[in-house]
C-alpha cells in the first residue's frame, strides 16, 4: 500500500495541477496579508475560502484522478496486490498531496507575516486542520462517486452536484425549515442538522473560535452547552473524523466486491 | 464692662484652643480599646488613629466631624451582625481601614459604611470584604470616594448588595475604586452631577455600573469586564460616557452597555470588545456616538426601536459578527464617516472616503431576530448570497440606513 501511496503522491506532486493549487494558495495567503496587514481579519476571509473552495477542489480533483488513472488501476489489479492497498494507496496519495499543497501554500505566507508572534495562531491552526479534514472528506466522497459510476459525464455531474448541495443548497433547506418550524424548539434539530453536513460542521468549528460572543447570545440550553463548553469542539471533531472514516471504508468495501 | 468683654474674648479663645484637633490612639492594649469609645472621647476635628488589630464592633455611629485613620492591619470585623460604620455628621474622613463581615438582612440594607444626610465626607483607601452593601451614600452631597477595594463573594442576586450605592446624593466623586463580586458594582439612583472615573468593576453578578433616574453625570476611564451584564444606563438624561472599556460580557442577556430611555447623552472614545452585544439601545434619543471602537462583538449595536435622531460618526467597527441590527424597517438615525471592517467598496478619488455607500444592516441579522436558532448559519455561503442580494436591493432592512461616507482606513 505504501508503495502505491508513494507512487500516487509523487505522481501528483510532479503534476502541473498540484503546483497550480499550491501556488494559488501561496498567492492567496500573500495577497490577503498584503491587503489587510492584519492576521485576524485574514483568518476570517480565509475561513470563507476554505469552506467553499477546499471541498470543490477536493471533489473535482478526486474524481478527475480516479477517471484518469483508470487504466493504471486496472493494470495494478492484474498484479498480486490486495485491492484494499490499491485503492487506499491511491486515495491517500491524492488526499495527501492536496492537503500538503493547502497547508504549505497557506502556512508559508502566514509564518512569514509573523503568525507565531500573533495570538491568531490557534485560530489559524484550527483553520488548517479543518481544511485538511474537508480535503480528505470530499476526496473520499469523489472516489465513492467514481467507483460507483462508470460513466464519466454522469460521475462529474454527481460530483459537482454533491459540492453544490453541501455548500449551498443544504443551508438553504436548513434555513427554510428553521423558519417554517420557528414555533417549535429547534436547538436540537439545528445542531443535528449541522452535524450531518461536513461543510456546516467545519464552519461551526471555526465559528466556535471566531464568533463565540454572538453564538452565546441565543438562550437555548442545548446551544449553550454545545457552544459554551468544550463539548462542542470535541463533538464536532469526532463527527469530522466519522465523516472521513465512513466514506473511506465504503471505497474499500465497494472496491473489494466490484467486478472490474 | 470692658473687663467682661476681655474675659469673654479670652474664654472664647481658650475654648477654640481646647477644640484644636487632637489625636486619639485606639489599639487593643491602649487606653481606648474600641472605636465607639474613641468616637465618644473625640472632639470635633480630632483624628482617631486606629492601630493594627481586629476590632469586633458593629453599629458604630460617627456623629461628629472626625478623621478615622486606620493603620495597615486595622480591621473592623462586624461578625455578620449588622451595619458597621454609620456616618451622620458632616466632614468625616475614613481612611485606610479594612472592614469585613457585614450582616445580611432582608429588611434593611446593612452597609459596611453608610453616610446619611452628611456633606464633605471622604472615604479612601478602605478595603471591604465579605459584605452585603459596601459604601452606601444616602442623601449625602459633596463627597469623595477614592481608591477603595471592595471584594465581595456574592453568588445570588436576591441576597447580595451593591458595592458603591448612591441614593439622592449629588456632586460626588467616585474615583479609582476596584469593585468585584457584588450585585451591582456601582449603583446610582437619583444621583445627579456625579463623576465616576478610573474605576475597575469586574465579576459582578448584575451590572458593573447601573444608573437609574440620574442626570448630568459623567463616567470616564472605567473598565467593566466580565460582569453579568456590563453597564446599564436607564431613565437618565445628559450622561457623558467617555473613554471606558467594556469587555467580555458574554451571555444571552449580556451586553457591554444597555441604554434604556436615555436622552441627550454622549458616548465617545469607548472600547467595546468581545461582548455578546456591544450597545443595546432601547428608546433612546439624541445620543451622539463618536470615536468608539467596536471589536469582535457578537452584535456591535443592537437597536430595538423607538430610537430617534441618534448620530454615529467616526466609530471603528472591527470584525463584529453583526455591525448593526434593527428590528424594524424605520430608521431616523444617522450613520456617517465610520470605518467598517467589512466594507468592500473602493476609493477612486483617494480622499480616504469610500465611493460606494455601506449598508451596515444585514438581512441575516433580521432573520436571526426572528428565528434565533438560525444563528448557526452564521458566515455560511448561502447567507452571504442572501445578504448580497439584500444589499443590492433592500426589502427587509431599512433602505435609508446607509453610511454614505464610509472611511477607507481605521481611525486612530
Amino acid at each position: 500500500m505504501l508503495k502505491i501511496l508513494k507512487y500516487s503522491f509523487y505522481d501528483l506532486m510532479r503534476s502541473r495541477w498540484s503546483y497550480v493549487y499550491f501556488l494559488f494558495y501561496l498567492l492567496l495567503g500573500f495577497v490577503l496579508l498584503f491587503l489587510n496587514n492584519d492576521v485576524s481579519k485574514a483568518v476570517i476571509t480565509l475561513m470563507n475560502i476554505i469552506i467553499v473552495l477546499v471541498p470543490l477542489i477536493g471533489t473535482i480533483f478526486g474524481i478527475m484522478y480516479c477517471y484518469n488513472s483508470k487504466e493504471f488501476t486496472e493494470l495494478l489489479l492484474a498484479q498480486p496486490i490486495p485491492r484494499r492497498s490499491i485503492f487506499l494507496g491511491q486515495y491517500l496519495g491524492v488526499a495527501g498531496s492536496l492537503t500538503f499543497s493547502l497547508v504549505f501554500g497557506l502556512g508559508i505566507p502566514f509564518v512569514i507575516y509573523g503568525l507565531f508572534k500573533s495570538n491568531a495562531i490557534f485560530d489559524f491552526t484550527l483553520l488548517l486542520v479543518t481544511g485538511a479534514f474537508l480535503t480528505m472528506i470530499f476526496t473520499a466522497l469523489a472516489f465513492n462517486i467514481a467507483i460507483s459510476n462508470e460513466n464519466r459525464i454522469k460521475g462529474f455531474g454527481y460530483a459537482v452536484l454533491l459540492w453544490l448541495f453541501m455548500a449551498v443548497i443544504y443551508d438553504g433547506l436548513f434555513l427554510i425549515s428553521l423558519i417554517l418550524f420557528e414555533e417549535y424548539p429547534l436547538d436540537n434539530f439545528s445542531l443535528v442538522a449541522t452535524l450531518l453536513n461536513p461543510v456546516d460542521l467545519s464552519r461551526t468549528l471555526i465559528l466556535l473560535k471566531l464568533d463565540i460572543s454572538a453564538l452565546l447570545g441565543y438562550t437555548g440550553a442545548v446551544f449553550k452547552q454545545f457552544f459554551g463548553t468544550n463539548a462542542g469542539l470535541v463533538i464536532s471533531a469526532l463527527m469530522l473524523l466519522m465523516w472521513t472514516v465512513l466514506p473511506v471504508w465504503r471505497i474499500v468495501f465497494v472496491a473489494k466486491r466490484k467486478d472490474f | 464692662m470692658k473687663a467682661t468683654f476681655y474675659f469673654l474674648i479670652f474664654s472664647f479663645a481658650t475654648s477654640v484652643f481646647a477644640q484644636n484637633p487632637g489625636r486619639i490612639e485606639i489599639c487593643p492594649t491602649c487606653e481606648v480599646k474600641t472605636l465607639k469609645d474613641g468616637i465618644e472621647a473625640g472632639m470635633k476635628g480630632d483624628t482617631l488613629l486606629i492601630r493594627e488589630g481586629i476590632y469586633k464592633e458593629f453599629n458604630i455611629v460617627v456623629n461628629k466631624p472626625l478623621i478615622l485613620q486606620g493603620e495597615p492591619g486595622s480591621v473592623i470585623d462586624g461578625e455578620d451582625r449588622g451595619e458597621i460604620l454609620r456616618i451622620v455628621s458632616d466632614s468625616v474622613t475614613v481612611d485606610g481601614l479594612t472592614i469585613r463581615n457585614v450582616g445580611t438582612s432582608y429588611m434593611t440594607d446593612w452597609a459596611a459604611i453608610r453616610v446619611v444626610k452628611s456633606r464633605h465626607y471622604r472615604i479612601q483607601n478602605v478595603t471591604l470584604e465579605n459584605l452585603f452593601f459596601g459604601i452606601y451614600l444616602e442623601r449625602s452631597d459633596h463627597g469623595v470616594v477614592v481608591n477603595n477595594r471592595i471584594l465581595g463573594d456574592a453568588t445570588d442576586e436576591y441576597n447580595s448588595g451593591n458595592g458603591i450605592q448612591l441614593w439622592y446624593s449629588k456632586h460626588v466623586d467616585v474615583e479609582g475604586n476596584h469593585v468585584q463580586g457584588v450585585r451591582d458594582g456601582i449603583y446610582l439612583e437619583f444621583a445627579d452631577e456625579v463623576r465616576i472615573a478610573d474605576n475597575v468593576s469586574t465579576k459582578n453578578l448584575r451590572y458593573g455600573l447601573h444608573f437609574m433616574f440620574s442626570n448630568n453625570d459623567i463616567y470616564t476611564g472605567n473598565t467593566f469586564e466580565d460582569n453579568g451584564a456590563g453597564v446599564a444606563v436607564m431613565f437618565s438624561r445628559n450622561i457623558r460616557m467617555v473613554g471606558n472599556t467594556f469587555r467580555k460580557n458574554w451571555g444571552s442577556a449580556s451586553f457591554g452597555l444597555l441604554l434604556k430611555e436615555i436622552n441627550d447623552a454622549e458616548i465617545s472614545g469607548n472600547t467595546f470588545e468581545e461582548n455578546t452585544i456591544g450597545i443595546n439601545i432601547d428608546g433612546s434619543n439624541r445620543v451622539v456616538y463618536s470615536d468608539n471602537d467596536f471589536i469582535k462583538n457578537g452584535w456591535a449595536v443592537k437597536v430595538l426601536g423607538a430610537c430617534y435622531t441618534n448620530t454615529f460618526s467616526r466609530n471603528n467597527f472591527l470584525y463584529n459578527s453583526f455591525d448593526i441590527s434593527y428590528n424594524s424597517k424605520m430608521n431616523d438615525n444617522i450613520f456617517d464617516g465610520n470605518y467598517w471592517s467589512e466594507y468592500t467598496g473602493y476609493d477612486l478619488d483617494k480622499d480616504g472616503v469610500g465611493d460606494v455607500p455601506y449598508r451596515p444592516v444585514k438581512l441575516f441579522s433580521y432573520i436571526v431576530n426572528r428565528t434565533p436558532e438560525t444563528i448557526i448559519l452564521l458566515r455560511s455561503l448561502f447567507m452571504d448570497i442572501i445578504d448580497f442580494s439584500e444589499k443590492v436591493s433592500p426589502v427587509f432592512t431599512p433602505d435609508n440606513l446607509v453610511d454614505a461616507n464610509p472611511m477607507m482606513k481605521k481611525q486612530q
